[in-house]
């Protein structure tokens, strides 16, 4: 049977966009793709049926990514189109700026083609804490899709979506990955420009891609990638073209496996997948042997101050003054209490509550002060494993994706979730999901690769040898 | 007076905005008195998303001033969110520096009107960002917010509580400001609010070592109305202490119509300002080849003029001071003295003569027709006795008016001095003849005699007579009568 245009990979429908007739078939058939799938999964908070921030009329020649729909996470700025994180407080806020991730699409000749829901604010690991709805997961609707890039990772595996830019601040591309079966990266800190990125933790925020396969990663991280000089946090390191090391092979690759992240709380099913895939990776030439990240066990408490404090900061500038969300108040204090009160949900209140406790007065030293310690041992310990390994290996998540309700009324629960991707954000090093296998309920597994700071080179290799022996992405929800 | 009994403990908080052409994190532009919200990017009105770039030209501005005060620039530059909420406050946070100030420990030698000297010590000088403003007035219901000063690099400059008198806390602006003047990265103008200023104040009795209870006085809009409230927190505090009572630490504000501050909010109501460090912006290294660079840019300092004007000229230290306060001021005499002026005079005729006709035609000197060259020819054709003073204090204001040289002026009118003998001897004999009754008085011994002969030769000759040959010929003609 003939794939249908909207199956496409960006490989595929790069080679597909002879002319801007063909662009408009591609965007045709996943248009009506979501008008079917999208009222199942609700990936979309919306998304368009006219290419009409493509033009058509310019050169094909030298663009990488030209008649390219994109899906973007509802945190990044797109000029003119409503930006609201999934949240009250932003609703009818449309940016009249770009992202700088947005800008170097669209000079590649791609678009934008929807926003794709998430959680408030990327406060969450399940999709459900957004404002407007959840995003379900397309291999079982009952469950979530994981979280805040949930949208991204549902559109992508749904087959909604070409490609997608999800945000990963403590594990929200890598966790919604692993949860639907698709490929997803968190670049190394620095890596790709936070300009337009709507701030959660600014320093473990990352943009990466969502795809359906590996080799579309490297492709549309060769794109994203880069130094910005509107970014002052964006490093000024040399990207190198990701797609040409991919197929080489992995022997003599060395890879660790960290003893301190297969503990109580791992689904077994998730480990023996994970072993099996340790297991391939010898049978590759791989050399593999246990390491220890000895910090570990902190990482899931330091990241839960140092994340509040910086989001606790960085959200309070939704005050009602400016833009989005104004609660009609009679005087200034209660219009900033009342829009605040009502803009957020109640995670975002949990975590801004949780961020202003730790920078207080009194409070600071223990808890903020002491946290960005810890952080620095946890960066030591990568710095000591990369002495001796070029990769370290481990589940995405401790479980396969959960059931709707399941841990919303379980902050603690939810929150462990993300133990294994918090680790990578804490020291900045970058990190890639992909699919290593199904459950005994048919839902999918996700391997953590991690690599050394700007080696995403080496994890897109791993990942393309694996991918390409094993092919877990050949099957596809049934939707 | 009870006052006697107490000494006052004085520290000034000085906002300086650095002149640069855009803003400290962002592109737009910081020019002045544009329409509301047009100077302005998504990252001066904080949009989501938007991250701060350091502006390195407001850098160097900021280490060129800390150097002119004698600061040490910190080896790193780090900086901190501050958070408050207020409608001026774009992002509900000021990116500002906490515990790692760009520079400190610096000072100013200041000297007030009555010679009083004093070292001024400076704890700290950091940069941060300023914030919008708030328009209650052009709205009925409602108040508006302009953006365009949002972002606007400040250097914040704290001093130790050093100060005295409100007399030393006059003197320390002054030369603050001339300071950063001469440097040229602030116009330092308090009506525009390119300089402001906070003043904490308390009181205690003399030899009390431990500090009595400050206040923090808010809206003062010149160094005026700094020394006047710091003069009326001194008697309400005296007052408040003397009664019995304790100070309340508080901000208040100076209202200046009514010559009084009056409590805005008290310390139990002081912000949490929850400081952590700006993840945006990443910190860095002060190169030392950089400050070494900026410091070999700056030119001569109020100071170092003012003592070399001392030794160079021979000039009191207050006139001297009077001139280098103001920077144009100052090369504008230098320009007049190395053109052949009499430094003493040159001072007198700068800052007595010019700059008072200036004054009462509210022009300044900038603008100024009358060139340092013209002034000093003016004053050698008084020490060539061309023109005695009376009449070059009459030409002055023409020359400010017209732009004309002294030399035409005089020419043109005919004003040379009469210094021919033969013609004032014999204009002197008709004077004496005229007026038996002055040499009567002369020969009495009544001194002024001669002064009203003087007056008369003077009348006659129009103002043109040397009045030094004048008075040497009347006294020789009357003493041999």
């Amino acid at each position: 049977m003939a794939k249908e245009l909207y199956e496409m990979t960006v490989v595929e429908a790069v080679n597909h966009n002879k002319d801007e007739k063909n662009v408009n078939e591609l965007l045709s058939s996943l248009s009506k793709r979501a008008e079917k799938v999208n009222p199942k999964v609700k990936a979309y908070l919306n998304w368009k049926t006219e290419a009409s921030e493509f033009d058509g009329k310019t050169s094909k020649d030298g663009k990488s990514l030209w008649g390219v729909p994109i899906s973007i996470k509802d945190n990044i700025c797109t000029h003119g189109w409503e930006t609201s994180c999934s949240s009250k407080i932003l609703k009818g806020y449309i940016p009249p700026y770009d992202a700088t991730v947005v800008n170097k699409l669209k000079n590649e000749g791609a678009f934008i083609f929807a926003k794709c829901n998430m959680d408030e604010f990327a406060f969450g690991s399940s999709c459900e804490s957004s404002a407007d709805f959840p995003t379900l997961n397309p291999w079982d609707l009952e469950r979530v899709p994981g979280g805040s890039s949930g949208g991204s990772a549902s559109s992508v595996a749904s087959d909604e979506a070409i490609v997608a830019l999800g945000s990963d601040t403590g594990g929200s591309i890598r966790q919604p990955a692993s949860f639907c079966g698709v490929v997803g990266l968190k670049p190394t800190y620095g890596r790709v420009s936070r300009y337009g990125l709507i701030a959660f933790g600014s320093s473990l925020d990352q943009i990466g891609p969502l795809t359906k396969n590996v080799e579309d990663n490297a492709r549309i991280m060769n794109v994203i990638a880069g130094y910005d000089p509107k970014d002052s946090t964006s490093a000024n390191v040399e990207v190198p073209d990701y797609t040409q090391t991919l197929t080489k092979n992995v022997e003599g690759l060395r890879i660790g496996i960290p003893k301190e992240y297969f503990i109580d709380g791992l689904d077994p099913e998730v480990e023996a997948a994970v072993r099996e895939a340790t297991a391939m990776y010898e049978k590759l030439g791989a050399k593999v042997k246990e390491i220890s990240l000895p910090h570990t066990k902190y990482a899931v408490s330091v990241y839960y101050i140092v994340a509040t404090a910086e989001a606790s900061s960085n959200l309070a500038r939704f005050d009602g003054v400016q833009y989005g969300y104004r609660h009609p108040s009679k005087d200034l204090v209660e219009m900033y209490m009342n829009t605040r009160s009502q803009g957020f949900g109640e995670e975002v209140k949990r975590r801004v509550l949780l961020g202003t406790f730790v920078l207080s007065a009194g409070y600071y030293d223990a808890y903020y002060l002491k946290a960005q310690k810890v952080r620095t041992l946890i960066k030591k310990d990568f710095d000591e494993a990369f002495k001796e390994v070029d990769v370290i290996i481990s589940p995405t998540a401790p479980t396969t994706a959960f059931k709707l309700n399941e841990k919303k009324e379980d902050p603690l629960s939810m929150y462990l979730s993300d133990i294994y991707t918090i680790p990578s954000n804490l020291a900045g090093v970058p990190s890639i999901s992909i699919p290593c296998g199904y459950d005994s309920k048919g839902l999918p597994i996700g391997l953590q690769l991690i690599g050394n700071y700007f080696d995403e080179a080496t994890l897109f290799r791993a990942g393309y040898n694996y991918e390409q022996t094993m092919h877990w992405n050949d099957k596809k929800p049934s939707i | 007076m009870a006052s006697d009994k107490y000494e006052t403990v004085i520290g000034l908080e000085v906002h300086v905005q650095l002149q640069t052409e855009s803003k400290l994190f962002c592109s737009s532009s910081t020019q002045f008195g544009a329409e509301p919200n047009t100077q302005t990017t998504e990252v001066s009105f904080g949009l989501p998303g938007s991250l701060p770039v350091l502006n390195e030209k407001a850098l160097e501005y900021g280490i060129q001033i800390a150097l002119g005060i004698n600061c040490k620039i910190a080896e790193r530059l780090k900086f901190d969110r501050k958070h408050y909420f207020y409608p001026d406050l774009p992002k509900a946070y000021q990116i500002s520096q906490f515990d790692m100030p760009l520079s400190y420990e610096g000072y100013l030698d200041v000297t007030t009107k009555d010679n009083d000297s004093i070292r001024v010590r400076i704890n700290r000088a950091h940069l941060e960002e300023d914030a919008g403003k708030l328009d209650h007035e052009s709205h009925s219901d409602g108040s508006l917010v302009d953006y365009n000063r949002a972002g606007i690099p400040l250097l914040e400059i704290v001093t130790e509580p050093d100060l005295k008198t409100p007399e030393q806390a006059y003197a320390y602006l002054t030369l603050l400001k001339s300071t950063i003047k001469y440097i040229g990265v602030s116009d330092c103008s308090m009506e525009q609010g390119s300089l402001r200023c906070d003043a904490n104040i308390s009181i205690r009795p003399k030899g009390q070592k431990e500090l009595g209870t400050k206040t923090e006085i808010k809206n003062l809009n010149s160094f005026k109305a700094v020394a006047r409230s710091l003069q009326y927190e001194i008697d309400r505090q005296t007052q408040v202490v003397e009664s019995g009572d304790r100070v309340v630490q508080e901000t208040r504000l100076w209202n200046d119509a009514k010559q009084k501050t009056v409590t805005m909010r008290s310390k139990e109501e002081a912000h949490d300002y929850r400081f952590f460090p700006e993840p945006d912006l990443v910190p860095f290294t002060i190169s030392r080849e950089k400050v070494e660079e900026l410091k070999k840019l700056l030119p001569e300092l109020p100071q170092a003029r003012e003592h070399r004007f001392v030794k160079e000229f021979q000039l009191s230290e207050y006139d001297a001071q009077v001139l280098v306060s103001d920077k144009k001021t100052a090369d504008y005499y230098e320009v007049c003295v190395n053109s052949g002026a009499d430094p003493k005079k040159a001072s007198n005729w700068l800052t007595t003569e010019l700059l008072g006709i200036l004054n009462a035609r509210k022009e300044s000197l900038e603008n100024c027709k009358v060139t340092p060259e013209s002034l000093s020819l003016l004053l050698q054709m008084m020490d060539k006795q061309v023109i005695n003073g009376k009449i070059a204090k009459e030409i002055l204001p023409e020359m400010v008016e017209t732009g004309n040289s002294p030399e035409d002026i005089v020419k043109d009118r005919g004003m040379e001095q009469v210094s021919d003998t033969g013609l004032l001897e014999e204009l002197a004999k008709n004077i004496i003849n005229a007026n038996p009754k002055s040499v009567e008085d002369f020969k009495l011994g009544k001194k002024n005699a001669i002064s009203f002969l003087v007056g008369q030769m003077m009348k006659e000759t129009k103002g043109k007579a040397n009045p030094a040959i004048v008075n040497q010929l009347l006294q020789k003609t009357l003493s041999e009568m």
